[in-house]
């Protein structure tokens, strides 16, 4: 499964407000730490803030801040404000859809979608902050010093 | 085979003298103490677990505490409760040791947790497990796995948010009908 770049932009976005929740970050400083300009990012920032996830402050110093609940909203939530998900539901005029072979195939299709909304709805954006700090990659002189406590 | 007895009654009594240590030695929150369920409790666990899942299940609540007093299985029952009163029942938690089903490796496995509602999202439930994979850590076991409907999403969100992750096996069911 990929998802759109808008909809990965809107997590990094919500993560960099969700672990930064005193100051307002601008579309600038978001964009400048993943590749992108400010232009894409406004507009998904829009999107967030029509969705009650982030409000803009205006003025000297200002930017976005995240203004949801971080432990109920889950990924699924945000994904849905951007794209659709899954193999896109039943389509009676598919080719092959009513016969055994489309309706047996169906039930597969499903069993994914069903295990994919699953796992998106059950990480909140404060599980993903979570997921990140264990995932940060470690500067190199950590690596190197464990490596050579490793080869004491 | 004596040799094989006296081993394996050698390990039993080493397998009851940590639980002595850890019943001794409970583990106190602000609010809450955790400590090994004991039979005056299941009134109170089997009332926790019908208020939230509609069912009355006395016995089979009853059948776990036994196992975890037993020293034939390396099974795991913990309360919380409130330190002024032991008859404040906050949540419990149960899991067990099991190995080699379905091929795995020795891994802790969390059967049941459940917290008293009102007091939910004041770290009941995370000390509770927390209690409990210290207990599995205590016995090497490295990994700690538990079952979740997909469609309960408050346990979901918990086990998630305490940083359990898909596993490498999938459930699988047939209807017998």
């Amino acid at each position: 499964m990929k998802l759109q770049i808008s909809t990965q932009l809107a997590i990094f976005a919500l993560v960099e407000l969700v672990v930064n929740p005193d100051h307002q970050l601008t579309v600038a400083e978001i964009g400048a730490k993943y590749g992108v300009s400010s232009h894409h990012l406004a507009k998904v920032m829009q999107v967030l803030a029509r969705a009650r996830l982030v409000r803009s402050i205006r003025g000297a110093g200002g930017g976005y801040q995240f203004c949801g609940n971080a432990r109920r909203t889950t990924l699924l939530d945000v994904i849905e404000l951007f794209e659709p998900l899954g193999s896109g539901g039943q389509d009676a005029s598919a080719p092959g859809e009513r016969t055994g072979e489309g309706r047996a195939l169906r039930v597969v299709m499903d069993e994914i979608d069903n295990t994919v909304r699953a796992t998106l709805s059950s990480i909140t954006l404060a599980t993903l902050c979570g997921l990140v700090d264990r995932h940060r990659p470690e500067p190199a002189g950590e690596v190197k010093a464990r490596v050579a406590m490793a080869r004491q | 085979m004596k040799k094989a007895a006296g081993k394996r009654t050698k390990l039993l009594r080493s397998r009851a003298v940590e639980r002595r240590d850890a019943a001794s030695a409970p583990k106190t929150g602000d609010k809450f103490v955790i400590r090994p369920a004991e039979s005056h409790d299941i009134g109170a666990i089997s009332a926790l677990d019908a208020r939230i899942t509609s069912l009355s299940k006395k016995q089979h609540w009853q059948d776990l505490l036994a196992r975890s007093k037993s020293l034939d299985f390396a099974q795991f029952f913990l309360v919380a409760d409130a330190p002024a009163s032991s008859k404040s029942l906050l949540g419990f938690i149960v899991g067990e040791i099991r190995a080699w089903e379905f091929g795995s490796a020795p891994s802790g496995w969390v059967y049941a947790l459940s917290v008293e509602p009102g007091v939910r999202e004041h770290g009941v439930g995370e000390a509770l497990l927390a209690a409990i994979e210290a207990e599995f850590k205590r016995r090497k076991i490295t990994k700690m796995r538990t079952m979740v409907a997909k469609d309960s999403p408050l346990p979901m969100l918990f086990f998630r948010a305490e940083g359990m992750m898909a596993g490498p096996y999938i459930q699988l069911e047939k209807d017998l009908t």
